[in-house]
């Protein structure tokens, strides 16, 4: 029952994937902005959460509350600051405006924390597991997977059900109509923005649980959440949920055959659905 | 009678102050000590990278953030002709343009499917999996790398008469010879460059920059051209890649397929000093290694200024700096605009 292991321990590591792309999916469906430091972004707020677990004494989850409404403004303050001006046709401007940041943030936080890798600490969580029968599964990547949904059912309500949501639709749909209809696209956007920091926090809580980090492992998650939003279609969370279960499992039997494929194999699957379907697999907006 | 041309009294002036400086910087060895010589290099270098992501962006609208692939793929090529064929060095730089090629046919028969943001990210990913596959092969080093063996470098092609000629050790020999490789090269691109842009292939270039429609509609062929110029692009990078790990002498897969050092550091050159022009490269690179000659002591600051100073250029000046000079002066150091000359207007109302 090696191959249902597998499948399984790779379906909850697609669940870390889709918690890192959730926020990304939101501002790429909504905008089109290309966020290159997203993944930089991430680890900062690890970063932070850490600082409220050993500065302040609070524990990983109350901290992570804390850290929300930061990472809330902060998203706000950049989006409104920084990215609504470059904003447009050209893909160019927002690519190196987040290169830039990406750069300045990585280098940022070597700087204020050094290069050493560091862990938040989860206390009796972090071994904990539990015993399906056919699979023994880990008790925190199991409340990855199931922050990942919740994470979504979230987004996909506030999407589909609420005001901004609405707001946000619209302007993802044509923003010079919805500018039209009263809404106020950079408004819109920067609280878009805003929302995707408070899920990368949720994201960061659960990376620096799972495993040690350090300044410079940013750029990597970017790619897979990137995969992960790519995959699944543009605008579709859930396409974004099945991108990150499609890059998880493939990592997890790539792993399987040779612990150097893992990977590997994660960026296989890309390019392989890539060449089949360019534009992902349940694409909801058009490009 | 008229005639179409794009030269200009600022062009001719240029190529001329131009060619004195190529000459001066092939004799430069002589005079100088080898610490210039390495700087020189490093800008030398970062100047062909530079120029050919230009090309890319700036002209054939291909927003790359995978030219650490041909970079990464060209410095292992040479590495492998050196040890596993047992070549010469030197030929062996030829080896990478070759292996960078070859790369690039399947990467854009894959990305060319994709648009924008997808190409961009598509383009990291196959060089993320070049790196991967290349840190497998244990012959290469694997992961942790390998240097160029003593026998291999000792003797390189040229060496001997470098230093028969300037009276330096075997290892300042080395870098001479890089550098004038490297200079070589960055002339060859930068020329190269300029030619293309003031061909037919050249407007064509220009038409599909400023509007892909409106250029297919008068005939140009976009995909052929997005094809032959990403084809030129990666030779050219992994020749770049090989010298510049020929001169370090050692490769690890982290290094050789680093994306700061290739793409992110050659995208600020470019936009810092200016996208969709020759000049922009030259004046970024001049103000990369400045920033990075008067900030050396302060480690990561550096860098974070750097991506600090590309947002603020693309957020207030999104033409570079040499956008910002041209647009006041009105002059142009290597025009490529065809103007009639010899014109004269006659009569009229």
């Amino acid at each position: 029952m090696i191959w249902l292991d597998t499948l399984v321990q790779g379906i909850l590591l697609g669940g870390l994937y889709a918690l890192f792309a959730a926020g990304l999916s939101l501002v790429f469906g909504i905008m089109r902005l290309v966020n290159l430091a997203h993944g930089d972004l991430i680890v900062l707020a690890a970063y932070l959460v850490l600082m409220g677990v050993t500065l302040l004494g609070l524990s990983p989850w109350v901290a992570a509350l804390v850290a929300m409404p930061l990472m809330f403004a902060l998203g706000w303050l950049l989006q409104a600051a920084v990215l609504n001006r470059v904003l447009g046709k050209d893909i160019l401007p927002p690519l190196l405006v987040t290169f830039g940041l990406s750069v300045a943030l990585q280098n940022g936080l070597l700087e204020a924390f050094s290069a050493d890798s560091r862990r938040i600490p989860a206390g009796t969580l972090e071994g904990a597991s539990l015993d399906l029968g056919q699979v023994t599964v880990g008790v925190m990547p199991l409340m990855t997977f199931a922050s990942a949904i919740a994470a979504i059912v979230a987004l996909n309500g506030l999407f589909y059900h609420t005001a901004l949501g609405r707001a946000f639709r619209a302007t993802s749909d044509d923003a010079v109509t919805a500018g039209l209809m009263g809404i106020e696209p950079k408004q819109v956007f920067a609280v878009a923005t805003g929302i995707a920091m408070v899920v990368v926090t949720l994201a960061a809580l659960y990376l620096g649980m799972r495993a040690n980090f350090d300044p410079s492992i940013g750029p990597a998650r970017l790619i897979y959440a990137f995969e992960a939003v790519i995959i699944g279609g543009l605008g579709s969370l859930w396409g974004t949920l099945a991108g990150g279960i499609i890059i998880g499992v493939a990592q997890t039997a790539g792993a399987a055959v040779n612990p150097e494929w893992q990977i590997l194999a994660g960026h296989i699957a890309f390019l392989t659905v890539m060449l089949l379907k360019p534009r992902g697999l349940f694409p909801r907006a058009v490009d | 009678m008229y005639r179409l041309t794009t030269r200009t009294r600022a062009g001719t002036a240029t190529e001329i102050a131009v060619l004195v400086v190529i000459l001066a910087g092939l004799a430069l060895p002589a005079v100088t000590t080898r610490g210039v010589i390495q700087d020189l290099f490093f800008i030398l270098t970062m100047l062909t990278l530079a120029q050919i992501w230009n090309l890319l962006a700036g002209y054939g609208g291909l927003v790359s953030v995978g030219q650490q692939a041909f970079v990464g793929l060209g410095a292992y090529a040479l590495f492998a002709g050196v040890i596993l064929l047992d070549w010469d060095p030197v030929p062996a730089i030829l080896l990478a343009g070759l292996a960078a090629l070859v790369l690039a046919i399947p990467t854009a028969f894959f990305a060319f499917r994709l648009q924008g943001a997808y190409f961009a990210i598509g383009t990291w990913v196959i060089a993320e999996v070049t790196r991967l596959l290349v840190a497998q092969r244990k012959a290469l080093g694997g992961g942790t790398g390998i240097s160029l063996p003593r026998e291999a470098t000792s003797n390189i092609m040229g060496t001997d008469a470098i230093r028969a000629l300037f009276g330096v050790r075997e290892a300042a020999a080395r870098d001479i010879l890089a550098y004038w490789l490297a200079l070589v090269l960055a002339v060859a691109v930068t020329g190269g460059i300029y030619w293309l842009l003031r061909s037919r292939l050249g407007l064509a270039l220009a038409a599909v920059r400023d509007n892909v429609d409106a250029a297919q509609s008068v005939g140009v062929d976009v995909a052929r051209l997005k094809w032959a110029v990403f084809l030129i692009a990666a030779a050219a990078t992994g020749l770049t890649g090989a010298l510049i790990f020929l001169q370090t002498a050692r490769i690890s897969p982290d290094a050789a397929f680093a994306v700061t050092d290739w793409t992110a550091y050659v995208i600020f050159i470019v936009v810092i000093g200016g996208i969709g022009t020759i000049e922009g490269p030259i004046l970024g690179v001049l103000v990369f290694f400045a920033l990075r000659s008067a900030l050396a002591d302060y480690g990561s600051w550096y860098l974070m200024t750097l991506g600090l100073i590309a947002i603020v250029v693309m957020l207030f000046a999104p033409k570079g700096l040499w956008g910002l000079i041209s647009a006041r002066s009105g002059l142009h150091l290597f025009p490529v605009r065809r103007r009639l000359a010899g014109l004269k207007i006659e009569g009229g109302i």
